[in-house]
């Protein structure tokens, strides 16, 4: 099939705009790391006047970057870890087994996604500080808190994904393991699992994202003990001077882990769209 | 998001009931064995769900009839009640409340209007373009994901630094490179703030619009693309009246969830702003944060929230409805 002139000169025009768009602010990123304070609070040049990796050195002790990402690291590792646990049983149950309250709960899941942050994380604010008044237990200010709330924002997303995902894995498998003495649980786990991996993998990465990145609930729910990326990334300046050069070296340390992850697994997380999303 | 169950439901195999169940079809009265373990298998995630998402809520909502200020925050219970009071302070225009109100609504209307069409026309664009393969292709795909991959503070940063007046890449692309007249604006204060945040947005939502409609254009067979084009059909025509009316379920989703996305956000204004507040980037979820936790009177805040959770559940509703009476006629 011949491609038309047209149709080659709307291609090239708009690689070449995305392109341009896409890279300007990484690219800004990525130079204006290697670039001395001076060169920073200067006017803006397109290359450092004196290249140097001294903001990736800095930037650990200007703020206490390593603690950030530690507690990063945990929130976001924990918050995948149970929900992707959560959402397997849950996406197993819709997919496999009919029952009364089925439509409703996927539909009450998937709608929880459309109310606005701002409506429960006041509320939410108050119930922890209840609870550690009432029993004790401290939420705000807590990893544990922060790890059960972005636990949520990825469950209903995981769970709709991954039951499209499950239907696509024929039921005879399930069936083969239970003749073979396997509850239904066994099948979930010995044929179901390893069949989804990419579906689990791509669901693994879209939460770990998604904790990554908040930014709301960590301005109410981190204190110093508990301060995340997202938040600790903005306390780059002084009254006097903002350390731009260490803030974009700190923000493409932060970044490179996640975006690499999603770069290498992007055909699970693209196929798993496919299954689940877009059928 | 129900028509995204039922499209989905409709077109799965019809499924068992238990096994057991199968067996012992008029077993109304006795349960069958282990009936039980879907609600099992449900029950961590709805008490999840229940306890960040619904109960929360809920109380949010109660809290919209208090007077909840910061007199009353250590114990909120004895707020006193305050009927419909926090609502008629948000909607009474004359006072500058409901004005300011009025104006991050209206803002964000325009705003959410601008960047979802703007991104989703990107999308649309960089996917078609992406469609045929060619040499490089798997570069282009991957380098336009980059910005949903980034952490949204990551990126947003990056641009508040380029926003800058006198130290942004922005000023001196146009000013110093591409030689506008005139003296280098304000982005981050004052008349360009609505734009600066619209750019921002759009930089951080089309990638996902490419990624959904990527994902649906592989589902089209290329034989379809091929019939038409023996039958002289030029790329417009075919994307017109195969590529569109084939991604119609995908837009459905992609629209509506891209419009309450856009709606809700909050890390743009934040990040690029902190609590400067100003006019052209007061989105409403911001403005109700900063309304709630500046001024510490949540009762107020509490009552917007609602009014906004209104508006989007009004919308949504209605473009369900008339998208789906439409294709019930089609």
């Amino acid at each position: 099939m011949h491609e038309t002139t047209p149709a080659k000169t709307f291609r090239v025009v708009v690689l070449v705009v995305l392109t341009l768009f896409t890279i300007f602010p990484l690219y800004v990123m990525i130079t204006s790391s290697m670039k001395s304070l001076a060169d920073v609070q200067g006017a803006f040049t397109w290359w450092p006047t004196q290249l140097t990796l001294q903001p990736f050195i800095d930037m650990w002790t200007t703020v206490p970057l390593a603690s950030y990402f530690v507690n990063s690291l945990i929130v976001a590792g924990s918050a995948t870890i149970v929900s992707l646990v959560i959402a397997t049983f849950a996406a197993f149950a819709v997919s496999r087994f009919r029952f009364r309250g089925r439509t409703v709960f996927t539909t009450t899941v998937l709608s929880t996604q459309m109310f606005p942050g701002v409506l429960f994380l006041l509320p939410l604010f108050l119930i922890f500080v209840n609870i550690d008044q009432v029993v004790g237990v401290q939420l705000v200010g807590t990893r544990i808190g922060l790890i059960i709330t972005y636990l949520t924002f990825s469950l209903p997303f995981s769970i709709w994904m991954l039951a499209g995902y499950f239907d696509g894995i024929p039921r005879e498998l399930d069936d083969a393991a239970m003749v073979d003495g396997c509850g239904p649980i066994g099948a979930l786990l010995r044929v179901v699992l390893p069949a989804a991996r990419p579906g689990l993998i791509a669901v693994a990465i879209y939460s770990f994202m998604t904790s990554w990145g908040e930014v709301l609930f960590a301005s109410v729910m981190t204190t110093a003990d508990n301060r995340t990326l997202a938040i600790g990334l903005q306390l780059y300046s002084t009254q006097t001077d903002v350390y731009w050069n260490q803030i974009m070296a700190a923000s493409l340390i932060v970044s490179i882990p996640v975006v690499v992850a999603f770069l290498v697994l992007q055909r699970s997380f693209v196929a798993g769209l496919t299954h689940g999303a877009v059928k | 998001m129900s028509t995204k169950t039922t499209a989905s439901e409709s077109r799965q195999p019809p499924l068992r009931t238990l096994p057991s169940a199968r067996t012992r079809p008029n077993g109304r009265k006795k349960r069958p064995k282990g009936w039980w373990l879907p609600f099992a298998l449900l029950a961590p995630a709805v008490v999840f769900e229940m306890v960040i998402h619904v109960i929360p809520m809920l109380t949010g909502m109660w809290i919209s009839f208090i007077k909840l200020t910061k007199f009353f925050i250590a114990n909120w219970g004895e707020a006193p009640a305050a009927g419909l009071e926090n609502y008629g302070v948000a909607l009474d225009f004359n006072s500058s409340v409901g004005r300011q109100l009025l104006q991050s609504f209206f803002v964000t209307c325009g705003f959410t209007i601008l960047v979802v069409a703007i991104s989703w026309t990107l999308g649309m664009c960089a996917a078609v373009a992406l469609q045929r393969k060619f040499l490089g292709r798997g570069i282009f795909r991957t380098l336009f994901l980059v910005p949903y991959a980034l952490p949204v503070y990551a990126g947003i940063i990056a641009w508040k630094f380029m926003l800058q007046k006198d130290t942004g890449a922005i000023n001196h692309l146009l000013f110093d490179n591409l030689h506008l007249s005139g003296s280098k604006p304000f982005w981050l204060i004052g008349d360009n703030v609505f734009i600066a945040t619209v750019v921002v947005t759009i930089w951080r939502f089309w990638p996902f619009a490419f990624l959904m409609l990527m994902a649906g254009l592989q589902s089209i067979p290329t034989d379809v693309y091929e019939a038409s084009s023996v039958d002289g059909a030029k790329p417009f025509r075919q994307w017109l009246s195969i590529t569109l009316p084939m991604l119609r379920p995908v837009n459905l989703v992609l629209v509506l969830v891209m419009f309450l996305w856009t709606f809700n956000d909050f890390n743009t204004p934040f990040i690029l702003f902190g609590n400067a507040q100003p006019a052209g980037g007061d989105l409403i979820s911001y403005h109700i944060y900063n309304a709630s936790f500046l001024t510490w009177n949540f009762g107020l805040g509490a009552a917007m929230s609602v009014l906004l959770l209104l508006f989007l559940l009004l919308v949504t509703g209605v473009y369900l409805l008339v998208l789906n009476r439409r294709s019930g006629r089609a």
